[in-house]
């Protein structure tokens, strides 16, 4: 409820906005700051160590096929400079040299050749039928004519299967010869496709037309020119492994890394999916980004429940302030009208003073001889009497009406309970009347005198007899004052037969600013300041209510004990 | 000296800005064999104390425009301690009243006063005070006869 209406009153309302907002803006920037720290350096160290991982991987793989190719050339110059080309050209002696080799490097070598200078081939070993095949305007062949040995491209050739040859050039008698072999392309093929990493990760081998040399895992038609695009030929050619960064036609971005094989005729490439390379690093992105979402929304509902709670307390202080000022105001009020009515009072008993003193004096007239006689005597004693007697309620009335504008005075002192509540009653008779309630009192009349302040005990029996009347006012009923002696205490009980209190509310019916009474008709003071002041007093106040019977207000004093200091009080007298 | 029990008729000064009760209140006191003396201010009621020197009691109002019965008590108290004061009120002033009765005024009684009452009063007042003078006439006396050779 206090919700509800709290977000009805735009002040509170724009408050606790301007509150949640605070706490949002204040929790929120460092928890960006730190996470964006954060985030940016984890990123660049992933990034480093992603870049180093597979710039070591590439880096190794680029020696591991310069290896393969070198030993298998080696192994070919070898044979062509220690078998000579005589041996050689035997097709026996080249078949067991070929079956020798396959049974030493796996079989890597598919077949072998002697080639003499015109291109013609004199002896072969191998699979295919290939002998006095005629290689003069191959490439390879004129290549190897111009060097002392060479590794082709992977080409079909006679065979129409990729592969790609090694051949190395003797000279026998002045004549240059040329030993050759093919080399496994499914065997170097592997040493390529090996390379794997995650899930798009993988290598292949391109020459400086940008063709491949390998077979790709996946089907793709590299860029035309020097290696495919992905090198910078103009650049100067070093052996570094290069890093390059690309979007592809379907908009996901790829990492290039590229190293030249082979004398920097064939250039290694491996490729990957960037977001793939990087997906450990989106994992803990996604974790990062849950954890915020969870912390944002555990500090907007803090936030929420925060501001409402301290606007709550807010509203409360400014209540009670508000009730607070209502109740100076009110204070101010009663003083103001006590000082009104004392001054009144006042100026009142000097003409009463004077017409009963007239009345006197007529009396102590009639009491002479000349009026015994008249026949009106008895007439005109009885006004005068009458007049005496009015005097004198006035005077009462007067005095009650000072007695009841005096300032409070919290002195403790000794008087008797039952001419306080008596006076109380008194002055709240006129006021039950209207309300059709009658006032009863069962006083023992042996009761030993209190020590309290009787200003604030005639406030807490006035308070607790106007609050029986309130409740009665509608229907109207019955207040009984009573007072009796239970052991060393006065006990004083103020019970009425109105509606009773809700149990709910019984239990904070003497919180400070709890009222049940309509808005403008209680501060919900009274009966917390009724309870301070028996508490001060060192008594004890309670209520018991039951629903339609009625409630009971009791009040528990000690009695004066002799000895006991007592200060003056100065003139209260309760009639 | 006199027999305290035979008291001649006490001499009273009624002090009350309120004429028609002053007038009144003589006129009851009066009937009741008492010597009264009017004063409608505190500034009259010394004027009359310094004139007649037999005044044993003050009915003083508290309330009084211009010098008012606490000034005027304190003047009497200095400039004439053997004469009693009784102290006559609104209820509003009774704290008045009881400062009065420390400044040494003999009681204090509250508007409208019951005559019988009042006349208790005056009356023990003016035994105070009559007992008082004997007192010290005693005292000169004794003092006189022990300078005697």
């Amino acid at each position: 409820m206090l919700r509800k209406e709290l977000l009805q009153l735009p002040y509170y309302r724009s408050l606790a906005l301007n509150m949640m907002a605070t706490i949002i803006v204040v929790s929120f920037i460092p928890v960006i700051l730190v996470g964006s720290t954060i985030y940016f350096n984890l990123y660049a160290s992933y990034r480093e160590k992603v870049y180093a991982h597979l710039e070591e991987l590439v880096e190794k793989h680029r020696q591991k096929i310069d290896d393969f190719l070198g030993d298998k050339l080696a192994d070919i110059r070898f044979l062509a400079k220690n078998l000579g080309y005589a041996n050689l050209s035997d097709e026996t002696f080249l078949q067991d040299t070929l079956a020798s080799l396959q049974r030493n490097y796996h079989y890597a070598f598919v077949d072998l050749g002697v080639v003499n200078g015109s291109g013609q081939q004199v002896a072969y070993a191998g699979p295919f039928k290939l002998a006095e095949a005629d290689y003069a305007d191959t490439d390879w062949f004129q290549q190897a004519m111009q060097k002392a040995y060479v590794i082709s491209d992977v080409f079909l050739g006679l065979r129409r299967m990729p592969h790609f040859i090694v051949a190395v050039k003797g000279r026998v008698n002045g004549k240059p010869w040329i030993l050759r072999a093919t080399i496994d392309f499914a065997i170097f093929n592997d040493l390529v496709e090996n390379i794997r990493v995650g899930e798009t990760g993988f290598a292949y081998i391109l020459n400086r037309n940008g063709e491949f040399q390998t077979h790709p895992l996946i089907d793709f038609i590299p860029s035309k020119g020097c290696y495919g695009q992905l090198f910078d030929c103009d650049r100067g050619m070093d052996d570094r492994v290069s890093i390059r960064e690309w979007e592809g036609d379907d908009g996901k971005k790829s990492i290039y890394f590229t190293a030249l094989l082979k004398d920097k005729e064939w250039l290694l490439v491996y490729r990957q999916e960037r977001a793939d390379a990087f997906s450990e690093l989106r994992r803990a992105q996604g974790i990062a980004v849950v954890i915020f979402i969870i912390g944002g929304i555990s500090i907007i509902i803090m936030a929420f429940t925060l501001s409402i709670r301290q606007v709550d307390r807010i509203k409360e202080a400014d209540r009670g302030k508000e009730m607070m000022n209502q109740q100076m105001i009110e204070t101010g009020k009663l003083a103001s009208i006590g000082e009104l009515a004392a001054g009144i009072a006042h100026e009142i008993n000097n003409p009463v003073a004077i017409m009963v003193e007239e009345a006197g004096w007529i009396q102590d007239l009639l009491e002479e001889e000349d009026f015994e006689q008249s026949s009106n005597l008895e007439e005109l004693e009885r006004a005068l009497k009458q007049i005496n007697t009015q005097g004198k309620r006035c005077k009462e009335i007067t005095h009650k009406l000072l007695s009841f504008a005096r300032k409070t005075d919290a002195r403790l002192q000794s008087f008797s309970i039952n001419d306080l509540i008596e006076e109380v009653i008194d002055l709240s008779e006129q006021r039950a009347k209207y309300a059709k309630v009658t006032l009863t009192t069962r006083l023992d009349e042996d009761l030993p005198a209190i020590q309290a302040s009787p200003s604030e005990m005639q406030q807490v029996f006035l308070n607790l007899i106007n609050n029986a009347v309130d409740a009665l006012e509608k229907k109207g009923g019955a207040i009984t004052v009573t007072s009796l002696r239970r052991d060393t205490q006065a006990v004083i009980e103020v019970q009425d037969n109105g509606p009773g209190i809700p149990p709910a509310n019984l239990d904070r019916i003497f919180d400070p600013f709890y009222t049940t009474k309509p808005v403008g008709k209680g501060t919900g003071l009274g009966l917390s300041i009724c309870y301070g002041i028996i508490k001060k007093m060192g008594g004890e106040i309670s209520v018991q209510s039951d629903m339609d019977e009625g409630t009971t207000f009791t009040i528990a004093l000690p009695f004066h004990k002799e000895g006991e200091e007592e200060r003056p009080a100065g003139g209260y007298s309760c009639r | 000296m006199n027999d305290p029990t035979v008291m001649n008729e006490p001499t009273v000064l009624l002090v009350d800005d309120e004429e028609p009760f002053v007038d009144t209140m003589t006129k009851r006191l009066s009937k009741r064999h008492l010597a009264v003396l009017k004063a409608y201010s505190g500034e009259e009621a010394l004027l009359a104390l310094k004139e007649d020197h037999h005044i044993d009691v003050v009915i003083l109002d508290v309330k009084m425009p211009g010098m008012d019965g606490i000034e005027t008590l304190k003047a009497i108290r200095k400039d004439f301690p053997l004469v009693e004061v009784i102290m006559l009120t609104g209820h509003a002033t009774v704290e008045t009243s009881i400062e009065g009765m420390r400044l040494g005024a003999f009681d204090y009684l509250m508007k409208p006063s019951d005559m019988d009452v009042l006349m208790d009063k005056v009356n023990a007042a003016t035994r105070k005070k009559r007992e008082h003078e004997d007192k010290i006439r005693e005292a000169r006396v004794n003092v006189i006869l022990k300078a005697r050779p």
